[in-house]
């Protein structure tokens, strides 16, 4: 009861965690590709209820920030302004799951609040982060139910019929999970052309991940099937003169149905993660359009790092989904088929 | 031109040397000396050091070799120059020639001739004496065809090789078949092989396989500071003290005067900059801007240096030229744009290059309008003006090409052509390169506020470059080039509409343009002129003619930034190449224990 319950838990802050990514744009603050190039690594704003004189503020304000004297990237508050925020202002235009044309925001105020810093472009993080969010979870998604229904696909056919077929897909997984794909990615690269709109590149960066992912869930679907199909019961539904797509419909397949959601829960992170890969070769999605991937891309450097702390929250925006995922992976395991075959 | 006068100079270095070794005064001048212990110096001014420790520092890749012959990469190049020398060296500091291994030289009036006295007493790093034969030997292999030496090109002249003749056991007469304006400069690179070591493989014809980094060390030998200790595979290579090196401080000492010299390879900047500020090396160069600033912030015994613009400059630049049979339509009237001067003025005036200099560079650089940037200080034409970034007149000048805008439908404007097309093409860049990548980002935006469509396409950079020398398909590309010599011989590729780097339209049979074929008579005219007025006027006309039609839009030149550890004397960066070791041999640790532990 107690498992089943922090199942649901687990459920439920993902579920919340998606909703806020799906309506990155009324969460967000600006436009995530608008630069201000005043601002260039301008650190988080602090949000404060106490101003310098030590009063209580109800409404939340920050201080504007101001690029020290000749330096590049020193800032200090400008104390003599307040910059109160407002909630439920009218601000960038965005379109609410893709399609709804909306200028509502969640929060504002009169001047530049960077909440969560700004990049080196002066391009806002804290919107940055809900938009890519948007790519990253969505791509995720998508390439983990291609690459799990081409496996579930060619693992089921292959464990079921065995033979000659079981032979050539199994061989065919095998070599697709021995290939070096890097270089085939260069090579398909070159063959693209040069100009990938983001949408293109999106659907692209689905189609690659899905591709290339299907050997290992294949393998896996094989040999539940192939235990499954030798079952007393299946024996016997055959003998009552079962159809094959029946037997594997009702009696197989469910089988097959834990090891999909565990592995599912373990594919997506490595998948969103797998952006950052194809964003480097140039297959991923392009700026200024932002993806967990390139967000995170840029922190590879280690002066960044260093000094500009902030470029890493995109990597911690990533721990609470993962962390969802992996729990759910592994209470869906514990939940799982084992016991019950 | 300035032979004259770095002659003097030499002569009056050359005698405070004499008079500091032997005392002996101006007498040895007169005649040649048979006197084996003889060596005529070339002595150097600076701090006077100590002798003893050693420098650390950290290359971005191992050397491919120590073969002069086919060392073409940077990182060969850098430790090639720490173990060889030659003839006449340009002077990395005042960007003049000054006297090397010849001590000095006189030139026919007609330009053709030119007449070099080595100096005496000279010895390879084994020990073995230097003679004529020597650079008879050397000019014999660089000018063979089945050697295939990078160098060869450089001694065609006029279309024949340079002649070179033994006039006597210390003077060489090289022959040209025609003027050549870079003059004695040629000579600088132009390393000199021992023969006693390389005939025999040259005569065996297996020359280009010799002395690659695995050669055992007494195989190897050459005139620079130092000479070839150890090398451990991805680990370091290790230099020591050449003993019969023939250059002295100021006091008479001999130099170098560090015993060693080690190279760590660290693959990335990043790991660079970790060793730097572990103090395992002891010198950093060609550092980004960013982790400047960063390594300038935590500065705990080192300094760094800002050397001021180098020689590198970031250009935008479009596909000119002709498309072939196979080209799609839209490629076609992207061609359409790109070869209208307007347009291209149009974007040039478009971009914020100050805004590149200050989030790109953070300051630490410069913008520019021109090929040549500041740091070239004898051939940068100072009349090219520099017009503020102005969208006003970057629209103007779209509304004369025939552009008009339109409002989307979602209150964007989009900049169409004559035709009613939307302008919308792709920048490629190198996705390695953050800076330039960001370079694009901001371009982009600027664009944006034209109404122009710019994608960005960062490609693998080997994949960039096939595709803009090669299957030539892309939109526009942010590169950047950085010339190996002030003198503008060394860009002739990219300038002449013939060479292999004239990016936008590589590889010509004829001029496509007539300011392509003015530039072309301009840069060979220049080539042959003698005088540095007459060759600087020929050449401001080049930045002119670019400046003018853009086939680059120059961006901005990032300055050259260095650091070193507090104990190290004479460390003088230049903005000329290699930027920290040109004058290795004055390097010194100022404690003795300054060398850092293995």
């Amino acid at each position: 009861m107690n498992r089943k319950r922090a199942f649901t838990m687990l459920f439920l802050i993902l579920a919340a965690l998606h909703l806020i990514i799906a309506c990155a744009g009324f969460f967000a603050t600006y436009n995530p590709e608008e630069q201000n190039r005043e601002l260039p690594f301008a650190p988080p704003m602090r949000l404060r209820f106490f101003d310098g004189q030590g009063y209580l503020h109800a409404r939340p304000f920050a201080y504007p920030l101001r690029l020290r004297e000749g330096s590049f990237d020193e800032y200090e508050e400008d104390r003599a302004v307040k910059l109160p925020l407002h909630f439920f202002v009218s601000g960038a235009r965005y379109r609410l799951f893709g399609f709804l044309p909306m200028r509502l925001h969640l929060i504002g105020a009169e001047a530049q609040v960077h909440l969560a810093g700004t990049d080196g472009l002066g391009r806002d993080l804290f919107s940055r982060i809900l938009f890519g969010g948007q790519i990253s979870i969505l791509a995720g998604l998508l390439a983990t139910g291609l690459a799990l229904f081409f496996g579930w696909c060619i693992g089921a056919a292959a464990g079921f019929y065995g033979g000659w077929i079981d032979e050539i897909l199994m061989r065919c997984a095998e070599l697709f999970l021995a290939l070096p794909w890097l270089y085939l990615l260069f090579a398909l690269r070159a063959f693209l052309p040069l100009t990938l709109s983001p949408l293109h590149a999106f659907f692209l960066v689905v189609g690659i991940i899905g591709a290339v992912g299907w050997a290992r869930p294949a393998r896996l679907v094989r040999g539940i099937v192939l235990s499954a199909k030798e079952r007393e019961y299946v024996r016997a539904a055959r003998g009552f003169g079962a159809s094959p797509f029946y037997l594997l419909w009702r009696h197989i397949l469910p089988q097959t149905r834990n090891i999909l959601l565990t592995q599912a829960a373990i594919l997506i992170p490595q998948y969103v993660l797998a952006e950052v890969t194809l964003s480097f070769l140039g297959l991923g999605v392009p700026e200024p359009t932002p993806s967990w991937g390139n967000l995170l891309s840029s922190s590879q450097q280690y002066r960044v790092l260093a000094s500009y702390w902030w470029m890493l929250l995109p990597g911690f925006a990533l721990v609470p989904f993962f962390l969802g995922y992996l729990g759910l992976a592994s209470s869906l395991q514990e939940q799982g088929a084992p016991s019950n075959i | 031109m300035d032979v004259s006068k770095a002659k003097f100079l030499y002569y009056l270095l050359f005698l405070t040397s004499l008079a500091g070794n032997f005392g002996l005064g101006s007498v040895l001048l007169a005649q040649p000396q048979s006197d084996k212990t003889h060596e005529e110096f070339l002595s150097l001014n600076g701090e006077t050091g100590r002798y003893g420790g050693r420098i650390v520092l950290a290359l971005r890749a191992e050397p491919k070799t120590l073969n002069p012959l086919i060392a073409s990469d940077a990182v060969s190049r850098e430790v090639l120059s720490t173990l060889q020398a030659d003839l006449i060296h340009i002077n990395r500091a005042s960007q003049l020639t000054e006297p090397a291994l010849a001590k000095s030289w006189k030139v026919s009036s007609d330009g053709l001739r030119y007449t070099l006295k080595l100096r005496q007493g000279l010895r390879f790093s084994d020990g073995h004496p230097l003679d004529v034969d020597d650079v008879i030997f050397t000019f014999q292999v660089y000018l063979d065809e089945k050697v295939h030496a990078s160098q060869r090109d450089l001694l065609i002249v006029g279309g024949k090789p340079i002649l070179a003749r033994k006039l006597d056991a210390q003077t060489v007469l090289f022959t040209l078949a025609k003027p050549y304006g870079v003059g004695e400069r040629l000579f600088d690179g132009l390393f000199l092989l021992p023969r006693h070591l390389l005939e025999k493989p040259y005569r065996e014809g297996n020359l280009n396989q010799f002395w690659g980094l695995t050669t055992a060390p007494e195989q190897v030998a050459g005139l620079g500071p130092f000479r070839f200790k150890e090398y451990v595979p991805g680990q370091k290579l290790v230099l020591e003290r050449n003993p019969y090196y023939w250059k002295t401080d100021a006091k008479g000492n001999r130099l170098p005067y560090l015993d060693q010299l080690v190279f760590l390879f660290a693959p990335s900047a990043d790991a660079q900059i970790l060793r730097f500020q572990s103090g395992e090396t002891d010198i950093i160069s060609r550092l980004a801007a960013e982790n400047f600033t960063f390594l300038s912030r935590q500065s705990r015994g080192y300094t760094m240096m800002d050397a001021g613009p180098g020689l590198e400059y970031n250009f935008l630049f479009f596909r000119l030229g002709d498309l072939d049979s196979k080209a799609s339509a839209e490629a076609i009237k992207h061609a359409k744009w790109f070869r209208e001067v307007k347009f291209r003025q149009a974007v040039s005036a478009a971009i914020d290059r100050d805004a590149i200099v200050r989030l790109v560079y953070q300051g630490r650089g410069v913008a520019l309008w021109g090929p040549v940037t500041p740091g070239n200080k004898r051939w940068i034409d100072t009349a090219i003006p520099h017009p503020p970034r102005s969208l006003e007149r970057a629209r103007q000048f779209l509304r004369e090409a025939g552009f008009s805008w339109k409002k989307s439908p979602a209150g964007e404007e989009i900049l169409l052509d004559a035709e009613g097309t939307p302008v919308e093409f792709s920048i490629a860049t190198s996705a390695s390169n953050a800076d330039r990548n960001k370079m694009a980002a901001l371009i982009q935006d600027d664009l944006k506020q034209l109404g122009m469509r710019v994608q960005l396409a960062p490609l693998e950079f080997r994949s960039l470059l096939d595709r803009v020398t090669q299957t030539r398909d892309y939109d526009a590309c942010v590169l950047a080039l950085a010339s190996f010599d002030a003198d503008p011989n060394s860009d002739i590729n990219v300038w002449k509409s013939t060479g292999n780097n004239h990016l936008w339209n590589p590889n010509q049979m004829h001029p496509a343009t007539s300011w392509e074929a003015e530039i072309d008579r301009l840069m060979e005219q220049q080539l042959s002129e003698q005088t540095f007025e007459k060759r600087k006027h020929l050449y401001d006309r080049v930045q002119e003619i670019l400046a003018e039609n853009q086939p680059m839009v120059f961006l901005a030149s990032p300055d050259i930034l260095v650091g070193a550890k507090n104990s190290i004397g004479n460390f003088r960066p230049t903005v000329l190449e290699p930027y920290v070791l040109w004058n290795v041999e004055q390097l010194f640790q100022r404690s003795t224990e300054g060398g850092t532990s293995p």
